[in-house]
């Protein structure tokens, strides 16, 4: 996936999303293959709702935590606004997965700022490839608005530098330990997400054709 | 937080720099560990509250938590303590004679710096207190140091009988990376032998020390100078060599891989020769620390040229999107390899809005400031916490922050200070529970003895809200939740000399008692103190409420309830009109998200036309979309 053998993956949205929860399943599932793997958050004061973005390197050796913009093989986008601001740490005609569900944040409620009117079209036109769904609609769908968070991991899957069952192991070994009841329905918003990654791709590439 | 068994030696761990340091202390067989929360520094603590066979306390501030880590090592047991930069501000009263009297027991402090300011006040370098105390200072780069280089502070501790400093920064506290871990191995308290001369600071006894510490200086320089913390790794492009610390040392091996570079891990003294031989071997010499330049102007005052601040930054941190165009620069090359790819221009981030933190949904803070927006002719100092937050959209409601405490002081001196024009206007202070009994009570005694006025208003949420939650003497839990004596805010301020009729303790999220206590204590001209007493939402004290929903048709558009300035609630559609008077409003029709309200009912208070109602939970819960 890059060319200095260490893969970068930005994963961005905001707190209490569950990104950088997210991005340590990723590395977890990492390690256990054997890379050298760090994380590291971008998360002033996340957890009242600001913005996070969660750094996860991987490879034979890694030294600095962050990736530098312009680097990242893959962005994953936790929401719509969010997924704009960082889709510059893309490398060029990189990949973006992105969730469409939109949060709207005090500021542009009371109308000090805009929301911008289409985040999927401001990052198609810097010449990145988009793959977007609406993850929360599907974890609702699945019965709990937490498992957006699988959901984009399922995403993530077929992006990998390996195979899914990897990560799909990392997601289920760390809710058997902590919430055994939950594994089966982790199980299946893990492959929701990756037939809404597919069923996104075949709609890129159906547009790219028209 | 309970204990756990701990992970198995050898095992190879994903842990945070401040994980790896608390199993590392707790591996060095350390007795005796205390800290305050602060961001980045709390999760040591957290973790090391895990361990067992190691005592583990909140302290009520940092300088505390330093000499209860002082007394243990006194007491010959390995002692820790963790603080945030700002916190060693605190501590420092007591470092500054420990480096005197020295120590029996190890005693490593762990001092966290937040260079790039993700969550502090001040990006001070705590590298400076190395020199300042005259004491040895490690720094790790990544996890795996951090715990290697706690292990070797206990050692180091013990053989120069003085305390140790391991200086961190966000970007080793917070970054998670691989760690292989070992074995516990326990070390007995040695126990207290009664020697006046060193542990007796009186002026006499404390000028005999003095030359000491000169001594262990020279000690430590040469310990500094052979150390295996302060490594060279060669490298063929010749032109550039250099010198660094912490995180900057991994983005200088990161971007410029084929350079030679010196690491310093044992960073204070600084191994001037060990620096001198490695400088004759380069063209150039450019250190790269965060912040401050400590080591550059030594090595300048020891005659070694050398670049520093003079070609990077003196602020934020050294990553390499600001090394490689800064050393491109000073070696006249025009592109920086590295930050173009594919030859095309460096990425420009999108315009989007800023995403600003907020107070939770619901957070009994909410109903405080509300109040505070409507009221006028006020000024308010504010402190350091979640309701520092009052100082942002919508409320604009808070006028001062500077260190933890500072709210009383300082609102004494806007008092005592004011100017003719500003006679009329009304004092107020804002302080939460623990930053109270932090460091604001002494500021409140100040008030009531002076003869202040001004209403001080203490926001008692039971927890340490903006780092997490934390248990301090005010939630009557301690470090593991157990039960501990809980600080009766009220009797508190009455025994400082507050009058019993000034002492006001209100329900947050009653908006017309609120408004109605703080609008007549303004008026009286002596201190008063209105506490609040609703749990933080993020507690366990915290219990949910029906949610609630808005009817559309009865939305009037007054934005009433925006001012709250809940994140549950949402502006779906504005709308300009024209009043009779004349004037244009702008209308601002609402919705509640209500997966997330837990129907704490602040907004439905100043909703005039009863637009607001408890959500109907036979319908699936709605997510709500623009």
């Amino acid at each position: 996936m890059s060319d200095n053998q260490v893969t970068n993956i930005l994963v961005v949205g905001i707190g209490g999303q569950g990104v950088m929860t997210a991005t340590e399943i990723l590395a977890e599932a990492a390690i256990a293959l054997g890379h050298d793997a760090k994380k590291t958050e971008v998360a002033g004061m996340a957890q009242r709702g600001g913005v996070v973005s969660s750094h996860l390197r991987f490879g034979n050796k890694v030294l600095s935590p962050q990736i530098m913009a312009g680097q990242a093989d893959l962005l994953v986008g936790f929401e719509a606004a969010e997924t704009m601001r960082w889709c510059h740490y893309l490398k060029p005609g990189g990949l973006v997965l992105m969730n469409t569900a939109r949060i709207v944040p005090p500021v542009v409620d009371i109308g000090l700022y805009d929301y911008p009117a289409d985040p999927i079209a401001e990052i198609k036109s810097r010449g990145y490839r988009v793959h977007a769904f609406d993850a929360m609609a599907i974890a609702m769908e699945l019965g709990d608005v937490r498992l957006g968070n699988t959901v984009m991991l399922g995403a993530m899957a077929d992006h990998l530098p390996f195979p899914p069952q990897v990560l799909l192991d990392a997601i289920l070994k760390r809710f058997s330990q902590r919430k055994p009841h939950m594994v089966e329905v982790n199980r299946k918003a893990f492959e929701a997400g990756r037939a809404a990654d597919k069923a996104a791709n075949q709609l890129s590439h159906a547009e790219a054709a028209a | 937080m309970a204990a756990v068994m701990p992970q198995p030696a050898a095992s190879r761990l994903l842990l945070s720099g401040n994980e790896a340091v608390a199993r590392a202390v707790w591996e060095s067989g350390c007795r005796v560990a205390a800290a305050y929360p602060g961001t980045p520094s709390t999760e040591m603590l957290e973790v090391i509250s895990t361990y067992p066979d190691i005592y583990a306390e909140w302290s009520v501030n940092e300088k505390v938590s330093l000499e209860v880590a002082i007394g243990a090592a006194f007491a010959g047991s390995r002692s820790f303590c963790a603080m945030k930069h700002v916190g060693m501000n605190v501590a420092s009263d007591a470092l500054m004679t420990l480096t005197l009297t020295g120590v029996v027991g190890g005693l490593v402090i762990a001092i966290a710096d937040d260079v790039g300011l993700s969550s502090s006040q001040n990006e001070q370098d705590s590298r400076y207190w190395g020199r300042f105390a005259h004491l040895p200072m490690f720094e790790p780069a990544d996890s795996q140091e951090a715990y290697e280089m706690t292990k070797a502070a206990f050692d180091l501790s013990e053989g120069f009988q003085c305390p140790v400093i391991l200086r961190m920064t966000t970007r080793i506290n917070h970054v998670k990376a691989l760690v292989t871990v070992g074995e516990r191995v326990a070390h007995a308290a040695t126990g207290f032998k009664k020697e006046p001369a060193r542990w007796v600071m009186t002026p006499a006894g404390a000028g005999k020390r003095i030359p000491l510490m000169f001594e262990r200086d020279k000690a430590l320089r040469a310990e500094a100078e052979i150390s295996p913390l302060n490594i060279v790794e060669t490298g063929k492009d010749r032109r550039v060599g250099f010198v660094s610390s912490g995180p900057a040392w991994m983005h200088v091996r990161e971007s410029f891989p084929d350079a030679p570079a010196l690491k310093l891990g044992f960073s204070c003294p600084v191994p001037i020769e060990k620096i001198r031989a490695f400088a004759a071997t380069v063209d150039q010499l450019v250190v790269v620390e965060e912040v401050e330049p400590l080591v550059e102007m030594e090595l300048k005052a020891a005659g070694i040229a050398c670049l520093g601040k003079d070609i990077l930054p003196r602020q934020g941190e050294l990553a390499p999107n600001v090394l490689k165009p800064a050393i491109a620069k000073l070696l006249g090359e025009p592109e920086p390899v590295g930050l173009k790819p594919l030859g095309r221009a460096t990425p420009v981030p999108a315009s989007v809005f800023p995403r600003p933190p907020t107070m939770c949904v619901a957070c009994p803070h909410l109903g405080v400031y509300y109040t505070l927006s409507q009221l006028k002719n006020i000024t308010i100092a504010g402190d350091i916490g979640c309701y520092t937050l009052g100082a942002g959209h919508p409320w604009n409601a808070l006028d001062t922050t500077i260190s933890m405490g500072a709210s009383m002081g300082i609102a004494m001196g806007l008092d005592k200070g004011r100017a003719e024009a500003d006679k009329d206007k009304r004092i107020l202070a804002v302080i939460g529970d623990s930053t109270f009994l932090h460091m604001g009570m002494q500021g409140l005694l100040d008030i009531v003895y002076n003869g202040g006025n001004v209403t001080v208003l203490l926001l008692d949420n039971r927890a340490v809200g903006m780092t997490g939650g934390q248990a301090n003497p005010g939630s009557g839990k301690g470090i593991h939740g157990q039960e501990t004596p809980r600080v009766d805010f009220a009797k508190l301020v009455e025994s400082l000399g507050v009058k019993k009729e000034r002492i006001h303790v209100v329900d947050p999220y009653q908006l017309p008692v609120l408004f109605k206590t703080i609008r007549e204590e303004v008026k009286v001209p002596e201190v008063s103190v209105i506490i609040t007493n609703q749990p933080c939402v993020l507690i366990d004290d915290y219990k949910k409420q029906q949610p609630y929903e808005v009817i559309a048709y009865k939305c009037t558009g007054c934005g009433n309830c925006v001012d709250v300035g809940c994140p549950a609630i949402h502006v779906t559609r504005r709308e300009k009109v024209i009043k009779p008077s004349g004037k244009e409003v702008e209308l601002q029709f609402v919705n509640i998200e209500t997966a997330a309200c837990t129907g704490c009912g602040l907004c439905v208070q100043p909703c005039a036309p009863e637009a607001i109602v408890h959500a109907d939970l036979t319908k699936p819960m709605r997510l709500v979309r623009h």
